[in-house]
């Protein structure tokens, strides 16, 4: 019930409550500043967090599904090799579709080294087949033994090499990037319960005279989480406006860049940051709540 | 209204108080007098529930104190005005603002109430100083404000721990006045001081009786006065 009648209380405000305790310049900063600068550093950790989570999420798709197979061959026995390959494949239990690229597709991917007018015919580019393969995979050392016998100029180039530690050390830097912002939160409630202790300690007479007269603790204590609970938010929302700002202002990385994806916010994604003034608020409101009832019961 | 029941008190080193028994009945006004150092504030504190009797028992309006929760012990507070003998008052706040403080903290402080405050200070003789802050008061100033504050919840019993401190004797005979009117109308009043004077000539106005700290013990002083 109290806690409710706290939180509206917060949100109302009491121009007279606040009133009967003294305001305390120097904890009133230093509480603005730690808690933007904490709000700052966690839309960093946040940003690590959807970013990375992405990353392992699209190399984590690719990398189960597809592969391909280069062939590259003295030009009278190119195709007969593309054809004895593509049989290979196609009686391999594990793959779903094989595809000779194009030689559309083959400038496509050639473009960005070569420039959009490469006279692909005339050049000794091998040829590319890609490999879907279907839920349960194929043995790709099998496929790889097979294929040397029958295209000997085939090299079968599954991705999943070098990308599974990729996806692996993504997944992982997920993970402590949630794991900074749980402990930007904990050390944000720490700095909070301090500044909270420092300013009830610095009040104690002020919370004498105001027991004496007959205040409720839960009167005491909302003075001082009313006015915690705000200047964190303060804070935090100025430290996430300005942590946004620098995440825009971040040279955006195109597809070209490969796998460095961009550390930012895409989409909807830029809604999540708008969390963390929320979540100081909570923070801020129950360990300054916490003090002062720890604080105040040592009092008669 | 307020019994104490074979109570002891020690701060810790030897009993400062030690089995005392009385009963405040409503309506009565008491004098506890005694020399300086003998425990009037410590037990002007265990009536209104500042301090835990270390032996015995305090009841407050047929509750015992030390079954009080706080926040019981925060509304025996509103019953019960107290005037400390330092006051207390916070120093940032106006006169007014003091005075209202009780109000202020039990979400009282109504339009209505409002009304009343400018009545009460007006009757302790403070509407000049009411935007005043306390340390810009003098010591008769400040124990009428603290009176004012301690009637302005209209509690049934009125505490008073030497209001008469350090102020000269027109003003205390003032305050003097203020409590027998309190009396009067029909509160309960008890005053500590060590003023015998103050006491004779309260005993002019209202039939007071005189209580006396002396060895530890509570005793009724009577015609020696
Ligand atoms: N908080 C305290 N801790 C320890 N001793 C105290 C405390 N308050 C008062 N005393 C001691 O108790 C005695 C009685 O104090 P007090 O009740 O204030 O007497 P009075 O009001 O009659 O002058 C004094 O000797 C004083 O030093
Ligand atoms: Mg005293």
């Amino acid at each position: 019930m109290s806690v409710l009648g706290d939180i509206v209380g917060v949100a109302r405000g009491d121009h007279q409550a606040d009133r009967v305790v003294p305001p305390t310049g120097h904890t009133a900063w230093l509480t603005l500043f730690t808690s933007g600068a904490m709000a700052f550093l966690a839309v960093f950790a946040l940003a690590l967090s959807l970013a990375t989570g992405r990353l392992a999420t699209n190399w984590g798709n690719e990398l189960a599904r597809t592969a391909t197979v280069r062939i590259s061959a003295p030009a009278g026995q190119e195709d007969a090799q593309v054809r004895a390959a593509m049989q290979v494949l196609e009686t391999t239990p594990g793959i779903a579709e094989v595809r000779v690229l194009t030689d559309e597709e083959q400038r496509a991917l050639l473009e960005p080294w070569f420039g959009p007018d490469l006279p692909i015919e005339a050049l000794p580019v091998p040829r590319m087949i890609e490999v879907i393969e279907d839920g349960d995979g194929y043995d790709s050392e099998g496929l790889r033994l097979r294929l040397t016998a029958e295209a000997p100029g085939a090299v079968l180039d599954d991705h999943t090499r070098w990308r599974r530690p990729l996806v692996s050390a993504a997944s992982r830097l997920r993970t402590l990037g949630l794991l900074s912002i749980l402990l930007i939160g904990a050390a944000t409630a720490a700095m909070i319960t301090l500044a909270a202790n420092a300013a009830l300690a610095a009040n104690a007479q002020v919370i004498r005279v105001l027991r004496l007269v007959g205040a409720r603790d839960v009167y005491i204590a909302r003075a001082f989480v009313r006015r915690f609970t705000l200047r964190a938010v303060t804070g935090a929302a100025a430290g996430t406006v300005a942590g946004m700002a620098a995440i825009a202002l971040l040279p955006s990385a195109s597809t070209e860049g490969g796998f460095l994806t961009g550390l930012g916010f895409q989409g909807w994604h830029w809604l999540w940051p708008l969390v963390i003034p929320v979540l100081a608020a909570i923070v801020a409101f129950w360990a300054t709540r916490t003090a002062a009832f720890r604080s105040l019961r040592e009092l008669m | 209204m307020i019994e104490l029941d074979d109570v002891s008190y020690s701060y810790g080193g030897g009993e400062l108080l030690s089995g005392i028994s009385l009963t405040l009945q409503p309506g009565s006004f008491h004098f506890l007098t005694g020399p300086s150092g003998a425990g009037k504030t410590t037990f002007l504190k265990l009536c209104y529930g500042d301090l835990l009797p270390t032996a015995g028992r305090v009841s407050a309006f047929g509750q015992d104190v030390r079954d009080m929760g706080r926040d019981d012990i925060a509304r025996l507070r509103r019953r019960v005005g107290v005037v400390h003998q330092d006051c207390e008052f916070l120093d940032h706040l106006s006169v007014e603002e003091n005075v209202a403080l009780p109000l202020t903290v039990s979400g009282r402080d109504t339009i209505n109430e409002v009304a009343n405050l400018s009545d009460l200070l007006s009757w302790v003789g403070l509407s000049a100083q009411a935007r005043s802050l306390p340390p810009e008061l003098s010591g008769g100033e400040r124990q009428r404000a603290a009176l004012a504050r301690a009637v302005i919840m209209a509690p049934e019993i009125i505490i008073a721990d030497e209001p008469t401190g350090n102020i000269d004797w027109e003003m205390s005979l003032r305050l003097l006045t203020l409590l027998v009117e309190l009396n009067r109308m029909g509160k309960t009043i008890v005053i500590a001081t060590h003023d015998l004077n103050l006491i004779r000539s309260a005993k002019a106005q209202v039939q007071a009786r005189v209580l006396r700290i002396r060895d530890r013990q509570l005793q009724l002083a009577g015609a020696d006065l």
